[in-house]
């Protein structure tokens, strides 16, 4: 069942689910920073509107900063403003920015430990109709390999808005993915946002005989995630569904907390398998050290749901999210494969 | 307010310069490995900003009002250190940890390790675009700070050197400063053979930028160009530097195939001997 702790959108399995852009939540936040802390500056690399900068461009003119299309004159800038007690939020698509800048920001922004904020929008595939150019399956990856940075990959339009909020509180650089379409509200303005940790979304109703499955969801799949735990209910089946909102640091001792109680672990992200937030989970478990430290060392196989060493395509997203096995139907076929393996 | 230069502020930079250089020498021989040739072809203007031109504290490196000299080409940082530390920036015998394990002075400057390093700077074409953010957070702020970045020609073979040209032909920073270190060499040769940078100014000029041209070497010449950018509001200036790599030790100098490598100990004797005697004019003290 939905855990009741966490304050979620009850109507979340609603036919008319409310559906809100998660860049959005990224929009409303900046307008909220830009009234609240004067240091707050917004650049962008010619991509105003679609990474609704647009609010904050209007009300802060000189706050904001165009860029053209130039993604590394973009991190360069930010990099120096945030060493100069600003906190520079660079709004572009993931696929460039972090994808083509990558290592501007390693050395200007990363290394250099500046207070730079990294949106990339338009992540994963269900960036849709664009095709595989500017779905960005590759941004966790290639992000979280970095020391001295936080991963966020926010699940709806509120987690978005709570995480840009929350990594202006903090100095030094954050990354926190975005998606351009509409997806289903999972959450609440109440629900807390607790930077770092795994939250259960989904708890089973019994605690029984370790035949229980664990779903740990990143983004907007979530939402699949959740879709599969309800129709599992009603068969009967059990799961955890767990919101994977903060990829780095991991909440390592939340995982082993779950997988000491379950059989099998699947991982759901938009994104490759390789690299992402799956292969941090994995890497997590197969830790010696992190085994030792929890006291478990037999651990259950994996089943990693994601872009499987392939480019996606055109297409719309529930078609896309089909076809490359990141809806609710792959989340059960899983699940029900463990279960079959006894 | 830069000031002028009398003839014997000249005398004291010059003299600063050629310790510099020492350093420079000393230090890349104890490391057995960096940069020789542009360091030294920078030392002049080196001893010209942290002796003349640079508003700064060495005791309070992270002074809010400091002027910032932000280096692009972080691989010519031994200059930098030697320099820093004859200011009094930290002791001149922690030059001689450059390059090894728990040194602060990282072969490549980063900037949390070492108070008075503005930036982490070494992949080139960088150096611009954050002088343009520490320029433009001083203007948001309403301080008085200069900003100065220095850059290689080589790196203007970079497109993020131009990316960040064109932002500032759109919106001209007044308090910022680049100098281009024209000494025509790049790893693989020249640049007019690896890649042509020249007509270097036209190219300048047409984005907007406002661009003087300057004899490295010449301490009175550099300075006065500084000065001259102070009354250009209207845009960012560019001073065009011609130098001469590996300046001071006749072996190294114009020679590409210095620009990576460090002396040995005889041609480290060799060229502090030179720097000692100015090239023969003077006796050496070691002679």
């Amino acid at each position: 069942m939905l855990n009741p702790k966490l304050k979620l959108n009850p109507k979340i399995f609603d036919q008319e689910v409310e559906q809100k852009p998660i860049r959005d939540g990224y929009g409303d936040a900046l307008v909220e920073l830009g009234e609240k802390n004067p240091n707050v500056v917004v650049l962008t690399a010619d991509l105003t509107e679609s990474t609704r900068s647009n609010k904050f461009a209007e009300k802060f003119p000189q706050r904001f900063i165009e860029c053209g299309v130039a993604e590394q004159n973009m991190a360069g800038i930010a990099a120096g403003l945030g060493v100069s007690g600003k906190i520079a939020f660079i709004s572009s698509y993931a696929a460039f920015s972090p994808g083509k800048n990558w290592e501007t920001i390693r050395t200007t922004i990363v290394y250099n430990d500046s207070n730079v904020k990294i949106a990339g929008h338009h992540s994963g595939i269900v960036t849709g109709p664009d095709g595989a150019t500017h779905q960005a399956t590759e941004d966790i990856a290639i992000t979280r390999c970095w020391p001295n940075i936080r991963v966020i990959s926010p699940c709806d339009y509120w987690e978005a808005k709570k995480a840009t909020l929350y990594s202006a509180e903090v100095y030094g650089p954050f990354y926190i993915r975005y998606v351009r379409d509409k997806t289903p509200i999972i959450t609440t303005e109440e629900t807390p946002f607790r930077f770092g940790k795994i939250e259960e979304f989904w708890v089973p109703q019994t605690n029984a005989d370790k035949n229980l499955v664990a779903v740990f969801a990143t983004g907007h799949l979530v939402y699949q995630a959740l879709l599969a735990a309800k129709d599992l209910e009603e068969e009967g089946i059990d799961v955890y569904v767990l919101n994977v909102h903060t990829i780095k640091p991991l909440d390592v001792e939340k995982i082993f907390e779950i997988t000491k109680k379950v059989k099998g672990i699947i991982t759901l992200e938009d994104h490759q398998v390789q690299g992402g937030m799956g292969s941090a989970i994995g890497e997590a478990l197969m830790n010696i050290d992190f085994q030792r430290q929890y006291g478990f060392f037999s651990i259950p196989p994996i089943k990693f749901l994601g872009l499987q060493n392939t480019f996606a395509e055109s297409g719309n997203p529930d078609e896309l999210i089909q076809k490359y096995g990141m809806n609710k139907e792959a989340v059960k076929r899983a699940v029900y494969e463990f279960l079959n393996a006894n | 307010m830069i000031e002028e230069l009398h003839d014997e502020k000249v005398k004291f930079l010059e003299e600063k310069a050629n310790e510099i250089r020492q350093l420079i020498i000393e230090m890349l021989l104890e490391a057995g490995s960096g940069h020789s040739a542009g360091p030294l072809g920078m030392a002049d203007i080196f001893s010209a900003f942290y002796f003349h031109i640079l508003r700064h504290d060495p005791q309070n490196p992270d002074w809010p009002d400091r002027d910032r000299l932000i280096l692009s080409n972080g691989h010519i940082c031994p200059v930098r250190y030697a320099a820093m530390a004859l200011a009094g920036y930290f002791p001149i015998e922690e030059l001689k940890t450059l390059r090894k394990i728990d040194s602060r002075l990282q072969g490549h400057p980063h900037r949390t390790t070492l108070p008075g390093v503005e930036t982490s700077s070494g992949p080139l074409g960088e150096g611009i675009s954050q002088a343009i953010g520490i320029a433009y957070a001083g203007i948001l702020d309403k301080k008085d700070y200069h900003v100065y970045c220095l850059t290689s020609d080589g790196e203007h073979q970079e497109g993020n050197t131009w990316e960040a040209y064109m932002w500032l032909g759109k919106n001209p920073l007044p308090n910022l400063t680049i100098i281009i270190d024209r000494n025509y060499i790049q790893i693989d040769g020249v640049t007019e053979d690896v890649m042509p940078l020249e007509p270097l100014k036209q190219k300048l000029e047409s984005f907007g930028l406002h661009v003087l041209e300057v004899d490295g070497h010449n301490i009175r010449s550099f300075v006065d160009a500084i000065r001259e950018t102070k009354s250009e509001w209207r845009r960012t200036s560019v001073i065009i530097a011609y130098t001469i790599p590996g300046k001071g030790v006749s072996f190294m100098e114009k020679k590409f195939e210095w620009h990576g490598k460090p002396p040995n100990k005889e041609e480290a004797k060799k060229a502090l001997d030179e720097l000692r005697t100015l090239g023969g004019k003077i006796i050496s003290e070691h002679q």
